[in-house]
């Protein structure tokens, strides 16, 4: 029984880390309708920024905050503004695509030219240190990310529903040209959201960046479950990427254990057809969200 | 106060508005009245900034606004209701009213615009709560128009308001574009309804294949022999 339950809140712990990677890729296709693929370098990048700062500065990772999150904003908002807005004319979804593939690729192999190939471990400052919950134990830092996830879920729930800029990143997101019939400036609304989406992944790298090492690669290795939570979730929406999260990580961790290690992704994957043969938009989608793919 | 003079203007190569020019003075009621496909939508959607003129100008309160974005045009006080209503289906009606309220005049006294507001539609304040795509077609448009009444502009253009009405809600949207003139808001409506039309109106312009034809007063184009053949079937 112990060992379910500690199985089970291992899941948990996982799907928050995943949740928290996966908000702002779903926030950004949900109102700019760009699918970021260089989400994952997003994450690197302030893994890096995490690492540099507590290993130069010698403090604790979390106070990598106050640089990592505005940095990672301003990334997202000038990738907004000189990559993608100039590219929205186009009409075309695919260049845009092209577009955040080839940021990908760049920011990879920046990091490669100055960081090297070597691992970067940050200090954990305890953060990897167990502790009891009951009969179970997590990692301190693992349950920090839970608690994070749920506080940035909520967090934006707040701002989208009840401040005007929220309700009129809302507006955008549903109708772009009678937003713009509101006094909306369409295109100050998506650089913001862009920077917001990026900022949320920023807040999910000083987190990860005490439990994982960072490397080049590192974003491949998480955005691959990032895209399966945020389709699997309903593309654009928050509350589906964290509830769409801890199904996958307790997936994860269940099949891991009573089914074997190396057969988690076939679980995992199994369950993300069946749920989309069965609900094509996704657990928490609606059709409408998706019509600009067709 | 709002001068078009001169426009050309249309979609990517093809030009749908030929040599337009026209002229809304402050506190009137002037309609742009033709069969569908004339370009009055093109010319709503021109002044509001949505579209470039390809030639001409438009000057609003002695300002030059032909280059300016749909957003700008609202933050100078033209405000246009659209054909279709376009609300924000998922958003409740109170958000949608708030949505109006964006532009910077209007954000400052928002809850009293929104009672003054809803004292003119007694039945959309009693549909504050629901998702504005859940409410009828003819509801739907009064708060398409409440929604244009919250950013409290100089000048509301209507666009199609009684497109798809059942007769009797026609009735109650030319009225409340009465009592929005009453208040001294200068109105623009472009219509297919032309008589109903017409008598609301000061004043109106006949567009035909993307070109005034015709201009006047209410009274005389209703009595135009061409408007009464080609519009009115008398």
């Amino acid at each position: 029984m112990t060992t379910f339950l500690q199985i089970l809140v291992n899941g948990l712990m996982l799907g928050g880390l995943f949740a928290i990677v996966s908000i702002g890729l779903t926030l950004i296709f949900g109102i700019v309708k760009v699918v970021n693929f260089a989400h994952g370098e997003f994450l690197m990048a302030g893994m890096f920024i995490t690492w540099l700062i507590t290993t130069r500065l010698g403090l604790h990772p979390y106070a990598a905050v106050i640089i990592v999150v505005p940095a990672l904003f301003v990334m997202g908002a000038l990738t907004q503004r000189l990559l993608i807005q100039p590219l929205m004319s186009a009409r075309d979804d695919h260049v845009q695509i092209f577009a955040t593939v080839g940021l990908s690729t760049a920011l990879i192999n920046l990091a490669l030219l100055i960081f090297g190939a070597d691992i970067a471990n940050t200090p954990a400052h305890g953060l990897r240190a167990p502790i009891s919950l009951g009969p179970v134990r997590v990692l301190t830092g693992q349950l920090y990310i839970f608690g994070a996830a749920i506080a940035l879920v909520v967090a934006l729930h707040l701002m989208m529903k009840h401040s005007q800029i929220g309700r009129a990143i809302r507006a955008v997101a549903q109708n772009r040209s009678a937003a713009e019939l509101m006094g909306i400036n369409v295109n100050r609304i998506y650089i913001l959201s862009f920077g917001i989406g990026a900022a949320c992944v920023g807040l999910a790298a000083v987190l990860i960046a005490p439990l994982y090492p960072t490397s080049s690669n590192i974003g491949t290795y998480f955005v691959l479950t990032a895209f399966v939570v945020v389709v699997l979730g309903g593309l654009g929406s928050i509350p589906g990427a964290f509830f769409g999260a801890l199904l996958i990580g307790m997936l994860d961790a269940l099949s891991g254990f009573y089914i074997g290690s190396d057969l988690r992704e076939a679980v995992v994957f199994g369950v993300f057809l069946v749920i989309l043969i069965l609900k094509p938009s996704g657990l928490f989608g609606n059709r409408r969200a998706l019509s600009h793919l067709s | 106060m709002l001068k078009l003079e001169n426009i050309h203007a249309g979609y990517g190569p093809t030009t749908i508005l030929q040599n337009v020019s026209l002229e809304v003075k402050e506190g009137e009621i002037v309609t742009i009245v033709g069969a569908n496909g004339a370009g009055k939508t093109t010319t709503l959607r021109t002044i509001a900034g949505l579209i470039k003129p390809k030639q001409g100008s438009i000057s609003f309160c002695g300002e030059d606004i032909t280059r300016l974005r749909g957003d700008q045009v609202v933050d100078r006080g033209i405000t246009l209701i659209p054909e279709g209503r376009q609300l924000f289906g998922d958003m409740t009606v109170r958000e949608n009213l708030l949505i109006g309220a964006f532009r910077a005049a209007a954000r400052a006294n928002h809850e009293r615009r929104l009672d003054e507001v809803l004292s003119i539609f007694p039945r959309v304040r009693e549909r504050l709560d629901q998702a504005a795509a859940s409410l009828s077609g003819g509801e739907q448009q009064m708060v398409a128009i409440a929604r244009g009444m919250m950013a409290q502009p100089k000048i509301l253009m209507f666009d199609e308001p009684s497109l798809g009405l059942a007769p009797i809600v026609v009735s109650q949207v030319f009225d409340i574009v009465r009592q929005i003139a009453g208040t001294g808001t200068t109105v623009l409506i472009v219509e297919q309804n032309v008589y109903t039309t017409l008598k609301v109106a000061d004043r109106g312009y006949v567009l035909e294949n993307g070109q005034i034809v015709l201009e006047g007063q209410s009274e005389a184009l209703l009595n135009d022999d061409h408007i009464r053949q080609a519009y009115l079937g008398i």
